[in-house]
């Protein structure tokens, strides 16, 4: 596969961090990185991952397969992950899931038709202190209510 | 050496090295701490937290499998706290394993079932759904059943580590993880059946096996395997007269629990149904059915006649036949027929070697050998192809030892992913890329240097000398191709080598030489299928064949008598680094019969005393007359291996290299036998490629 040259760049200096028999140490960036650019983990990506690093393919696979933020199929420009693990649970977390899946019209780890907005539902991000917490693409969105959830998604539909 | 420290488990007070596992110390005691996750010779895992101990000053109970030992520690294995952490392990393992014991091939030997029915956890207070998904297969030989799945990742440490395959992993989290194949939705792997061994559960299972019997309506009898050299012991289970599958589980023999392919599902040929089951004899140009009196007469008549008439015989053996089944055969056809012409498929120069080691003690390896040496050179050959136990336990000794490894091949090989240095070498070019090693292998301490076919004739003495400068110990193995290729060297079935290698005064025709010989009138091949690529000059000669099956021999045959198989008849037979076991006799397959049996036959219905044909007053004979066989019977009726020592004289042999060639069988080939076994030829990767090894 062919990539940007910035990704390209990017691919190179990771794989530079790590001694030439430690190559494997460089697939979740670099699975995470494609994925940014390809949109998914297709299966095309975990070759070139495999390759690249020279990881045996099932193992690349079962890391795309570990990690939630790692997506085999197309996700939304947006992708919304609400927690809904005991603390974000206890204040309102799981109801914040519902409303968004209303609102947006879909489900867990589905894609709205145009693209726009995927949906997930999470286990914990380390944001308890601040539940119930949200992650929409790499930012935190904190004490989310469904007001404010709303206001999110309407102002992210306009400037997409 | 490590220290030594003293722990106490369950009130009783041992010494153990520092830092041995709980689990291996409490092993030690004969104190069993139960594991599914945890297993001896693989990377540790502590997934299971089955093996949960209490340790006294720690707060919390300890996984008794990562949890080294140091001094002064008291540990309790079955206190009550421990045992309702352990029910509780279970419940949790029991919330999405389905309760389908009653049809469940594991049924009746799962760990998983034990467990349950020592620690309780019958009653689950669990309500919700169990999370079910649909059985896969993903070979011929390989079922996953992820429900039962308990995830102890031990197929996945078994195919990455011990096979260096790698081509299991576990994809997704949480509830929904499950094992995935390299291929998405298949295995692209070597079938040997490893993972669906070692699994505790019934999660996978085998092909061939699976719903055809349960586990203790079979008797199980310990046997060699037939088809490489490696000379593993397979565990066949039987039930009413059928071999169910093949294992060895028990660990007994030189393969503790290794097989491939072969030795765990290509047993299957016995049963196929173009296995002969009663002699034929050519009527009028056809092969007709007879009975064995009227097929033996007709032998034995021609025989006597073509003695009579101071006629050419050519023997050609088998190297699958048991050691018994070759000396019978060789002292008949010298003292019976009064000839020489006996030989057999030539794999490897061992005549040759043993010369060049003449006089030596401890220049040979075994099989465990392999495991401690501290260096291993390999020459011309693809070990994980053909030899995959000799590939097992070097790659062991490489994870558990960090064993320097070198290899010397045509092609890339499997073993050049762990070896310290892997040189391609043309043939011819061997020894020269051996040369530029030098100072990497001296440094390795000692070194064992197995050879395949590419190295013979004056190249094996040369690569003895070369081992000798080296200045450190230096082993040898020869690499030859069948179950019993080495005994048919050592039982002498040459034309100029009598058994235990002696010379014999008038050295007789080789095969190629028999064949090509225009007044042979007699070819008489046991287990020999010299025809297939090879034709015969003597259009009138008269053949007679024993085989299990009409092969391309057979079909010019004027007699063919049905043998037995290696899993229906007694004897020894010896591996390729020269260890001596001995077959027991799974199944019967009705009209065979032993090839000792026959030869025998033969001999009586021509009137020649040649002494008593079974397999151990044959056996006696040979322990008496064949260097190196002298070993103890009682080793071998135990089901062990005796290692056969034949290095201590000269050996006055003709080599003749030009005769010496594998056959080049892979994983997926065993000669004839294997285009009859339906397992070998069903799966992908079947035939396979020598020196094309490509990590998926």
């Amino acid at each position: 596969m062919n990539f940007s040259p910035a990704l390209e760049a990017r691919i190179s200096k990771i794989l530079g961090n790590y001694p030439e028999d430690r190559k494997r140490s460089a697939v979740i960036p670099l699975l995470l990185f494609i994925q940014d650019e390809v949109g998914a983990v297709t299966k095309e990506v975990v070759d070139e991952v495999s390759h690249r690093t020279g990881t045996p393919r099932v193992q690349v696979d079962e890391v795309v397969g570990f990690y939630s933020m790692l997506h085999r199929k197309p996700i939304g420009k947006y992708h919304v992950q609400v927690c809904t693990n005991v603390s974000c649970m206890l204040v309102g977390g799981t109801e914040l899931y519902h409303h968004a899946a209303k609102k947006l019209g879909i489900g867990h780890k589905e894609t709205a038709a145009d693209g726009v907005f995927s949906l997930e539902e999470v286990e914990c991000m380390g944001a308890c202190s601040w539940a119930p917490a949200v992650q929409i693409n790499y930012d935190f969105h904190h004490k989310v209510t469904p007001e404010k959830l709303d206001q999110l998604l309407d102002s992210l539909r306009k400037i997409q | 050496m490590s220290q030594t420290v003293n722990i106490t488990i369950n009130g009783r007070q041992t010494q153990v090295p520092q830092g041995t596992l709980i689990i291996e110390a409490a092993k030690a005691m004969g104190i069993e701490v139960p594991a599914f996750c945890y297993y001896e010779g693989y990377s540790l895992q502590a997934a299971c937290r089955m093996c949960l101990v209490e340790v006294e000053k720690m707060p919390k109970l300890q996984p008794g499998c990562t949890l080294t030992a140091n001094e002064g520690m008291v540990i309790h294995t079955e206190s009550p706290n421990v045992v309702a952490a352990r029910k509780g392990t279970l419940e949790f393992l029991l919330s999405n394993h389905p309760l389908d014991c009653p049809v469940c091939d594991k049924g009746g030997e799962c760990e998983l079932q034990d467990m349950v029915f020592r620690y309780g956890a019958g009653e689950s207070r669990h309500v919700e759904n169990k999370v079910h998904t649909p059985e896969k297969q993903w070979s011929p030989v390989v079922f996953y059943d992820a429900p039962r799945c308990i995830l102890c990742y031990r197929c996945v440490r078994v195919c990455d580590e011990g096979l260096g395959v790698g081509a299991l992993g576990v994809s997704n989290r949480g509830v929904i993880s499950e094992i995935v194949p390299n291929g998405e939705d298949h295995l692209k792997c070597d079938e040997c059946g490893a993972c669906i061994d070692i699994c505790p559960v019934g999660a996978l299972t085998s092909g061939s096996y699976r719903y055809q019997t349960r586990p203790w309506e079979m008797t199980h009898v310990g046997t060699v395997c037939t088809h490489c050299g490696d000379g593993c012991k397979t565990t066949l289970g039987v039930k009413n007269n059928e071999i169910m599958r093949g294992n060895n589980r028990d660990r007994s023999g030189i393969n503790g629990e290794f097989l491939c392919i072969k030795g765990r599902y290509a047993f299957d040929f016995t049963s196929h149904n173009e296995r002969l089951q009663a002699p034929l004899v050519r009527v009028n140009g056809k092969l007709e059915p007879v009975s064995w009196s009227e097929a033996l007469a007709t032998v034995a008549a021609k025989f006597k006649e073509v003695k009579a008439a101071g006629g050419r015989f050519g023997v050609i053996g088998s190297t699958r036949t048991t050691n018994e089944e070759n000396f019978f055969l060789q002292k008949f056809a010298r003292t019976g027929l009064g000839t020489n012409n006996i030989d057999h498929h030539r794999s490897g120069d061992l005549a040759t070697l043993l010369d060049a080691l003449s006089g030596r003690e401890n220049a040979l390896a075994s099989v465990a050998d392999l495991y401690t040496a501290k260096g291993a050179l390999i020459v011309g050959a693809d070990l994980s192809q053909q030899h995959p136990l000799i590939a097992f336990q070097l790659r062991a000794n490489f994870r558990h030892h960090a064993a320097k490894l070198f290899t010397v091949t045509p092609g890339p090989v499997r073993e050049d992913e762990i070896a310290l240095a892997a040189v391609r070498a043309q043939a011819g070019g061997e020894l020269q890329a051996i040369e530029g090693l030098r100072e990497k292998l001296a440094a390795a301490g000692d070194l064992t240097i197995l050879f395949g076919d590419a190295i013979k004739g004056e190249a094996v003495r040369k690569l003895v000398a070369f081992g000798d400068s080296l200045g450190i110990p230096v082993r040898y193995v020869c690499l030859l191709d069948n179950s019993n290729s080495r005994g048919a060297v050592d039982m002498g079935l040459l034309p100029d080598l009598g058994p235990g290698f002696k010379a014999v005064e008038k050295p007789g025709l080789a095969a190629p030489e028999m064949l090509a010989d225009a007044k042979l009138d007699v070819l008489w091949l046991v287990g020999a299928n010299p025809l297939k690529s090879a034709t015969l000059a003597n259009a009138g000669a008269f053949v007679v064949v024993q085989d299990l099956f009409l092969t391309e021999t057979a079909q010019r045959a004027d007699v063919v008598l049905p043998a037995a198989s290696a899993y229906e008849k007694n004897g020894t037979v010896t591996n390729t680094c020269g260890e001596v076991q001995k077959l027991k006799p799974a199944i019967r397959t009705m009209g065979a019969k032993a090839d000792l049996e026959i030869i025998g036959l033969i001999a009586r219905e021509m009137g020649i005393n040649a002494g008593i044909w079974t397999p151990d007053k044959v056996f006696a004979e040979i322990q008496q007359t064949v260097r190196g066989y002298n070993v103890p019977a009682a080793v071998l009726t135990a089901g062990a291996a005796a290692l056969t020592m034949p290095v201590n004289g000269r050996v006055a042999s003709q080599a003749r290299p030009e005769l010496i060639r594998s056959a080049g069988d892979t994983l997926f080939t065993s000669g004839s036998l294997g285009r009859y076994s339906k397992v070998l030829n069903s799966v992908m990767e079947s035939p396979g490629g020598l020196f094309r090894h490509e990590r998926e």
